[in-house]
């Protein structure tokens, strides 16, 4: 069957989906987005978790069908995503975000890469564009093998949305549906409350 | 396989009556995990996730008609007052992400003994609203559970709501698992004091076939507080009495050894979330009563 639906702000359309095929295969192995990972397929580990119509989801648990006309942003849109709510609010110099882009492209997606052609560097994150998350998580030294990473961004920036002054325990909470099995989750936490409290300051 | 993504409630029952076989998918949170594994290979899938209806609540005044696929999230977030059991166990439901997917509704289309609403809706008392095409009718709760992940529902029916009691008095959840997240339950424990009817209602997850009532304990406990004036008094549940209730509750288990517990375990924990939540709900109860009294 076909899927239509909206990814990272751009219509996508996915041909010859499978009818019991999760929303995450289609992302890594039709539309060639595979920073959403995949562990468990059962919603136990989090590193899949998307935004479906803004609600973090595990994508590997949502049919393919089921996201007909909805909204998705992976981890591959996240910076555009935080950019766009952070200059929604005023908080970011006028046209610093580049609201005009109307998304990020298939093309861009794919090519999102923390060592992109654009001379970046992935322990800095220096020259690519990053949400205030990912610099935090790069800067608190919260990515070791990297697998849990993305789930973990789309799970804290929501959190960062909705709770922009988060106690530990509303970061716990937050992040519980999220396995990391290198960190444990002290420096995770560590970004977490940085990316809050230079988002408070940029407020 | 085939996909079928009705788009309103009368459609979908039609497409079931059409393919009584036709497994219902909301949040996916059982289905798709079955699926993903290869342990189910449906030849149709029915979503339910374009039908509005079914993510609404209505609240009326002496129950909530809680649409089936109102997601764990929104029960916690909207329902924390009427339906205090319930709220607290979707607190217990698995994580974020999947609270914010799955609902009571699929709860009880799996119908598996460790389903946390189960205990809840137990103590609470509810109905669940069941239609075909042939009609509507409401199923009571405690006829529902007809055995390991069955259900009372005919082929061709679907859950459109559940109609819960509003709490009339303190409500409390207890679950037992190895971590607060993402744990299926060794076994769970709900208890609603109702002292409208002056009577308790309890539900045991995960410790029998069904989830289950603890009939006998029930009884006991009534008795023992109507007899006692605890209702009018108000004073400490008598030890001796909470721990009979707990031994009643132990004794209501049919439980099994399996890799989450052993039997023993979970008829001995049982008893302990049986104490621990009477005295919860009963000091709230109390705690109460003083306030009325208080202010009067």
């Amino acid at each position: 069957m076909r899927v239509n639906f909206t990814v990272n702000g751009r219509p996508q359309e996915a041909d010859d989906v499978w009818e019991g095929e999760s929303l995450l295969y289609v992302l890594r192995e039709r539309l060639g987005l595979p920073g959403s990972k995949n562990a468990c397929e059962q919603g136990e580990c989090g590193s899949c978790t998307v935004r479906l119509d803004g609600v973090p989801v595990c994508s590997c648990l949502v049919a393919a069908g089921q996201v007909e006309g909805r909204e998705v942003v992976t981890v591959e849109g996240l910076a555009e995503y935080a950019a766009r709510r952070s200059c929604g609010t005023g908080a970011c110099e006028a046209g610093a975000c580049g609201t005009d882009s109307g998304g990020t492209s298939l093309d861009e997606a794919r090519r999102w890469s923390a060592q992109g052609t654009r001379g970046t560097d992935s322990q800095t994150g220096e020259g690519t564009e990053l949400a205030p998350i990912q610099q935090a998580f790069i800067d608190a030294g919260a990515v070791q093998c990297g697998f849990c990473t993305p789930g973990l961004l789309v799970a804290a920036d929501e959190m960062l949305e909705r709770n922009p002054d988060p106690t530990d325990a509303d970061i716990r909470e937050a992040l519980s549906g999220n396995l990391c099995r290198c960190t444990g989750y002290e420096k995770i936490m560590d970004a977490v409350r940085l990316a809050a409290a230079r988002q408070s300051e940029g407020a | 396989m085939d996909f079928l993504r009705p788009a309103s409630w009368e459609e979908a029952l039609a497409a079931k009556a059409e393919h009584p076989t036709a497994v219902p998918i909301a949040g996916g949170t059982d289905v798709m995990v079955e699926i993903n594994f290869d342990h189910r290979r449906p030849e149709y899938l029915l979503d339910l996730n374009r039908i509005a209806d079914l993510y609404a609540w209505e609240v009326g005044e002496d129950s909530v008609r809680l649409g089936a696929s109102v997601p764990y999230s929104r029960i916690m977030e909207h329902l924390r007052a009427e339906l205090p059991g319930l709220a607290l166990a979707s607190h217990t439901v698995a994580s974020p992400q999947i609270r914010n997917r799955g609902g009571v509704g699929g709860n009880l289309g799996t119908a598996s003994p460790a389903g946390d609403a189960h205990p809840a809706l137990l103590a609470a008392g509810a109905e669940v609203e069941a239609e075909s095409v042939r009609g509507s009718r409401r199923i009571p709760i405690d006829d529902f559970y007809t055995g390991v992940k069955r259900n009372a529902l005919a082929p061709d029916e679907l859950i459109r709501a559940v109609h819960i009691k509003k709490a009339d008095g303190p409500q409390q959840y207890a679950k037992v698992g190895t971590r607060n997240a993402m744990v299926i339950a060794v076994c769970a424990f709900g208890l609603a004091l109702h002292p409208e009817t002056r009577t308790v209602r309890t539900g045991i997850g995960s410790a029998a076939p069904t989830p289950v009532r603890a009939a006998a304990a029930e009884d006991f406990l009534n008795a023992a507080l109507e007899e006692g004036g605890f209702w009018d008094n108000g004073k400490v549940i008598t030890p001796s009495v909470a721990k009979q209730f707990a031994e009643l509750c132990s004794a209501a288990c049919n439980p099994i050894d399996d890799v989450r517990g052993t039997a023993s375990y979970r008829r001995h924990a049982v008893g302990v979330m049986a104490r621990r939540t009477l005295t919860w709900t009963w000091e709230s109860y109390r705690g109460t009563r003083r306030t009325i009294e208080g202010a009067a």
